[in-house]
């Protein structure tokens, strides 16, 4: 009997300007094995099921246990991270495409840095005295844990900004990522120091108010953040915010 | 006088330390790290982080977290550092509380702790099961507020390739490789500090992360700075065997109350949640009463190690034993070790709320490193390191929950010492060495992208790590080190025969790796010479053939040196630091 086989196809891309092409490769099955272990073994034995040789898949990756944020890519059509993505759970051929919405770099590795700059822009941070020692943080109930945690394990994987419609280049928009690390900072007993400065960021193109309420944030973040509900909580906070700077001026 | 230059390489825990101090102290920082800071390996840290702050009322005092820092590390931690993290821990806890940590919270809205092993005390405050992440995304956002007010350069996207040294062997700055570019170049700095964290790679599959192959610290061990206790390797209990990597199953699992088990019938074939609790044998907790299932790593690991081979009792017949949490309510196991759980279901597909989970010891973190002084400066002047690259602050082993406050506290120390040298380093001469090392790293990629052979460096690289996880991990002889020693001499002459599949000069990984590989496989001698030599058992580093501690020859810290020659690295042994606590004998199955 014929060994078990995996079969997956990827586009490839060597530079930016490069033109697409599509590989196919099959490989050796084994149990657990996932995106990431399927590449590996292309990297080893770089060949496609024609016979050809070719090079291993350029892609990002590092934690491989799905909170660096490192290896999102499109398998079969969906925005997911290639850690979890389990071989025996995916319908084949297995298809591998890069991100697109952001800049290509080579095969599936995209430039995603835009997510960084948007939290420069929104100062995304607790703006602290300094480092050396100030006695205990400010008190906060379990309660208060309990909303921010959440919000806090977003790993800037940016699927939530590739399966977004609004997301483009002509709107502008932050995306969800960074909106749900406003309301993360604006929670904060001393981060909210910054909350007006925040929310106006927020205010104007490719502020909140871009978001159509499509929901695909939601549905494909890989840890669950309450992304919809932040982004409706800082719409509200931006709409208030308009308001109190149109009366002061 | 222009303020100092610094360069941190490595934006992990340690590194974002030491770069928000030198950017507090007015010096400038460039930042270089392979992969976006954001995403380094400290997130995969999951369990917590220990600081005496005692708000259990248990009389928990930071001398009592040193005595456990000490006695867990089998005495061969040089005590004063050891000391000053200890006693700084809490103050670093608060700090990170105030940058906004989301520390899990007690009723009354204070710090909640956990318990973690090798002590009796809950000293472990915790962010849900992710707390590495949690810390490392403060530091980060700290640094983007420096980075935005243009205290701090990042370099995302480069990877270090070596120091730059004048001609009196003083460090001058580095060379780096663009990722996408390839290009080489030269960045000049008045110290430099390497926080580039731990060796995994090494041994193929493991805990870590991809970028963590020990490149950077074996780069500058060929350049001259000594290689201390490389030795020792902590292998982790409690990991998740996958194909690409093994994954972390935290030690706050059994912080929570997860016992560890295997059916008493070899091969008992029952569903295991219908197996009755007299049929269970929860060996940890029977052979070590005191400390249970909370055991340092290395005891706990070898435990596991005699259950599965010795007595045959490993689940169906398979490396692996059951690591139970189905006793703990849904509730209380989703709000505190949540993310762990996540994962566990995610990569294996069963609900650990009601099924045992499967585990297996892994390969986890370096004890040893770079060798630094208590400045955190290596024995090149301007090279300083901190976190799990360098080998200062956990001895034989390191304890759980150990490893964030040693980063944080190593980045706190090398960033102000790296600024105090720099300000007394007299000028640099002409380009400092900066174009003779260029030429050089210029020559080692020509050779390397036009190599002809028939060797595919992926496939050394497995055939490397197959023969690290098999001799120089938790059981070690002196035989199988010998051959381990051999077999990497023969990858290193079959290295020179490593023909890249891909020669393009953009974004090209596998030549990326090819340069890592060799540095690979020179670190790894120093892991198995250090074990070869050390005719003893202390911690992780355990000897059949020499089964107890030998104070008298090797309370020694081992300082590798590299040679260039085909015997590999010369080894040399410096006496250990026990000022405060005079080593007694480490046992876990009676009262310290």
């Amino acid at each position: 009997m014929a060994e078990k086989t995996v079969t997956i196809e990827i586009k490839r891309q060597a530079s930016p300007d490069a033109s697409a092409i599509w590989e196919r490769f099959e490989l050796p099955w084994r149990p657990g094995m996932n995106v990431i272990s399927a590449m590996m073994e292309i990297a080893a034995n770089p060949v496609t099921v024609d016979g050809k040789e070719t090079t291993p898949i350029t892609y990002d990756s590092n934690c491989l246990e799905e909170i660096c944020g490192s290896c999102a890519m499109r398998i079969n059509g969906k925005a997911r991270m290639a850690c979890s993505a389990l071989v025996d759970n995916l319908e084949q051929p297995i298809k591998l495409e890069p991100l697109s919405k952001f800049p290509l770099v080579r095969d599936l590795q995209v430039d995603r840095s835009v997510l960084f700059e948007n939290l420069k822009a929104v100062k995304a941070w607790v703006p602290i005295d300094g480092t050396y020692d100030l006695g205990a943080g400010p008190t906060q109930f379990p309660q208060q844990q309990e909303v921010n945690y959440p919000l806090s394990n977003c790993i800037s994987c940016t699927c939530c900004m590739e399966v977004c419609p609004q997301f483009n280049e002509e709107t502008g928009f932050v995306g969800a990522a960074t909106i749900a690390q406003v309301k993360l900072f604006n929670n904060h007993p001393t981060g909210k120091v910054l909350k007006e400065e925040r929310l106006r960021a927020l205010a104007g193109d490719g502020g909140v108010q871009e978001c159509g309420f499509a929901q695909n944030c939601v549905e494909v973040c890989p840890k669950q953040l309450p992304l919809t509900n932040a982004i409706s909580d800082i719409s509200r906070d931006v709409m208030v915010q308009k308001v109190k700077d149109l009366i002061r001026s | 006088m222009a303020a100092p230059k610094i360069i941190v390489i490595g934006g992990g825990l340690a590194g974002l330390a030491a770069v928000i101090k030198i950017a507090e102290a007015g010096g400038t920082v460039d930042l270089f790290s392979i992969v976006p800071v954001k995403r380094s390996h400290s997130v995969c840290a999951q369990g917590g982080i220990n600081a005496a702050k005692n708000l259990k009322g248990e009389g928990d005092t930071t001398y009592k977290h040193f005595d456990d820092t000490i006695y867990g590390g089998d005495f061969l931690a040089n005590q004063t550092p050891v000391k000053q993290m200890c006693d700084a821990a809490p103050g670093i806890i608060d700090l990170l509380d105030r940058m906004g940590v989301p520390f899990n919270r007690t009723p009354e809205g204070l710090l909640d702790f956990r318990r973690f092993g090798g002590t009796l005390y809950n000293r472990t405050a915790f962010a849900g099961a992710t707390t590495g992440q949690q810390l490392l995304y403060a530091l980060d956002e700290q640094v983007r507020r420096h980075e935005s007010e243009g205290k701090v350069k990042k370099f995302e996207g480069w990877e270090f390739l070596s120091a730059i040294l004048d001609s009196k062997g003083v460090c001058r700055g580095i060379v780096a490789m663009n990722l996408r570019t390839m290009e080489l170049k030269a960045f000049h700095a008045d110290a430099i500090i390497l926080a580039t964290g731990g060796v995994g790679a090494i041994f193929g599959k493991s805990t870590n992360s991809v970028v963590c192959t020990g490149s950077a610290q074996s780069a500058v061990f060929q350049q001259g700075v000594y290689y201390s206790n490389g030795e020792f390797i902590q292998v982790h209990p409690t990991s998740i065997p996958g194909e690409d990597k093994l994954r972390l199953m935290s030690e706050s699992a059994r912080g929570e109350g997860g016992r560890v088990w295997v059916p008493r019938t070899p091969g008992d074939k029952r569903p295991v949640n219908s197996i009755p609790a007299a049929e269970r044998w929860y060996f940890l907790e029977e052979w070590y009463p005191k400390y249970g299932n909370l055991v340092p790593r290395d005891v706990a690991t070898r435990a596991i190690h005699k259950v599965v081979y010795e007595h045959g009792l490993g689940i169906d017949g398979q490396p692996m034993v059951y690591l139970d949490l189905t006793h703990i309510d849904r509730a209380t196991l989703d709000r505190k070790l949540g993310g762990i759980l996540e994962i566990y279901e995610k990569f294996v597909g069963v609900d650990p709320h009601t099924n045992p989970m499967k585990i297996f010891p892994g390969m986890h973190y370096t004890m040893g490193g770079l060798w630094v002084d208590f400045n955190q400066m290596t024995n090149v002047p301007g090279i300083f390191a901190a976190g799990e690259c360098e080998y200062q602050y956990h001895g034989a082993n390191r304890l759980g929950a150990n490893s964030l406050l040693s980063c944080i506290f190593g980045g706190f120390h090398a960033g102000p010492n790296a600024m105090a040298y720099a300000k007394s380093l007299p000028a640099m001469e002409g380009d400092g060495g900066a174009a003779q090392e260029i030429a050089r790293q210029t020559e080692l990629n020509n050779k390397l992208i036009n190599n002809q052979g028939g060797e595919n460096p992926f496939k050394l690289w497995r055939e490397l790590g197959a023969t690290m996880t098999e001799y120089a991990t938790v059981i070690r002889y002196n035989s199988g080190l010998k051959k381990a020693d051999e077999k990497i001499v023969e990858l290193l002459a079959r290295y020179k025969r490593v023909n890249l599949s891909d020669k393009s000069q953009w974004a090209n990984t596998s030549f990326a790796f090819g340069r890592q590989l060799y540095n690979m496989l020179e670190l790894s001698r120093c892991v198995v010479n250090g074990a070869l030599l050390r005719d003893e058992s202390r911690g992780a580093h355990y000897k059949p053939d020499f089964p107890e501690r030998n104070d008298e020859k090797f309370l020694k810290t081992t300082k590798a040196s590299f040679t260039g020659q085909p015997d590999g690295p010369k080894l040399e042994y410096e006496d250990v630091d026990i000022q405060y606590i005079t080593p007694r004998p480490r046992r876990y199955d009676a009262a310290k």
